[in-house]
């Protein structure tokens, strides 16, 4: 049975068909929230600002035109108020308690450093990535989203979408460095 | 190629995330691939950039699922917007929601601005026009033709993107102004800048005060 794209389903909402919108939910939940999550760092927040996401393709669903993929608007709208939700909680990044509960899953880098698992310490040093990194990180590893897709959700320039991922690259070998894990440039 | 001692990646090692994650077009994909037989140094680098692949698709997918109350959140709440939308003229907060969503990649609010610059053209010329014909010092009831479009003075205003909505809501409730229409196709709203009919003289120094406002993008005059 041939799916229904992502853009007639926008055009079946805007019209008010709830079917459709549980169709697109159904797409994208999972993968908005993951993204969601690995700004915010906490899952309630994350969950919260997901519904709020969809409520706003719900609300605003008339208004798109099709200039971007429905994807990109969709993830466009969800770092939108993943920022908005950091400003708002400024002392997130350093809340531990709060990152603990997705960072039970990567080991202490000094643990995992003890352990001699060096996929262990890149998944401490990816969750020690600062929010802008983290951002590009998971759009393009995890969300494969191509350099143009990430200039449209972010709302900068390619060049910049491809030197941000770098540096992005850049910060993580530091960070491995700083654990006496050499891998060279960057 | 690329050294450890270089201070600027090459364009190949700034595509080598999107080649090992299969978003590059054939071309680009091409290019790297060539890159990659030809230099061992960033062939070992690439194994880096896979291995950084396979631990944030770890990390994310690890992350686990909503717990399923975001379905019921979601959905509550989209049962209860008719009741939001019949008093939506006047409600801030669904009006600031609109304008989140509504806050489109830079790319494309680059291609509105043009119709949003004709818009605005528009609405000036509009207001010209308004403004000449009300005869200075005259007499005016309220059921004349120069009030037909209700009391109140208005601009059209458009925010910038990068503006929270908490500083919209503060340069809203600082400057008493209530968004009463849009947003338009370029993102413009329509904003009640006070409840009476105002003095031009007294609506130029207000357009000056709001124009200067660092979340203010862009202000036109309308009726």
């Amino acid at each position: 049975m041939p799916t229904t794209s992502d853009e007639v389903l926008i055009g079946s909402i805007a019209k008010g068909d709830r079917l459709a919108m549980e169709e697109l939910y159904g797409r994208y939940r999972v993968p908005v929230y993951r993204f969601v999550l690995r700004m915010v760092r906490n899952p309630t927040i994350a969950e919260d600002l997901n519904s709020d996401v969809f409520l706003d393709v719900w609300r605003q669903a008339g208004t798109f035109e099709g200039r971007s993929a429905v994807s990109t608007w969709l993830f466009s709208i969800a770092r939108f108020k993943a920022l908005n939700a950091l400003q708002r909680r400024p002392t997130e990044e350093l809340d531990d308690e709060t990152a603990g509960a997705i960072e039970d899953q990567a080991d202490d880098p000094e643990i995992a450093l003890a352990k001699k698992d060096k996929a262990a310490v890149l998944r401490a040093c990816l969750l020690k990535l600062s929010a802008e990194h983290r951002e590009i990180v998971n759009l393009v590893y995890y969300q494969h989203k191509s350099v143009e897709d990430v200039a449209g959700i972010v709302g900068i320039p390619e060049a910049t979408v491809k030197t941000r991922m770098f540096y992005a690259r850049k910060k993580l070998s530091e960070l491995l460095t700083e654990l006496g894990i050499e891998r060279g440039w960057p | 190629m690329t050294t450890a001692k270089q201070s600027e990646p090459s364009e190949i090692e700034l595509l080598l995330p999107w080649y090992a994650a299969g978003t590059l077009d054939a071309r680009e994909s091409q290019q790297v691939e060539a890159a990659l037989a030809n230099d061992p140094e960033l062939a070992a680098r690439y194994e880096w950039v896979r291995a950084e692949l396979e631990q944030e698709t770890h990390v994310s997918e690890v992350a686990g699922e909503p717990s399923g109350r975001d379905v019921k959140t979601l959905f509550a709440k989209i049962d209860a917007l008719p009741a939001q939308k019949a008093r939506a003229s006047f409600d801030l907060g669904a009006r600031i929601a609109e304008f989140l969503a509504s806050l489109s990649p830079r790319t494309l609010a680059w291609s509105a601005m043009a119709a949003a610059l004709a818009i605005v053209l528009q609405a000036g010329l509009l207001a010209g026009i308004m403004l000449k014909e009300r005869s200075p010092g005259g007499y005016e009831t309220a059921s004349a033709p120069a009030n037909v479009s209700g009391d109140g003075s208005y601009v059209l205003m458009r925010f910038q993107p990068q503006a929270s909505a908490a500083d919209v809501a503060n340069f809203l409730a600082t400057n008493k102004l209530s968004i009463v229409g849009g947003p338009s196709t370029g993102g413009l709203y329509r904003v009640q800048v006070a409840p009476t009919k105002l003095a031009k003289a007294d609506l130029t120094r207000i357009f000056g005060t709001l124009q200067d406002n660092k979340v203010v993008a862009f202000i036109a005059a309308t009726e």
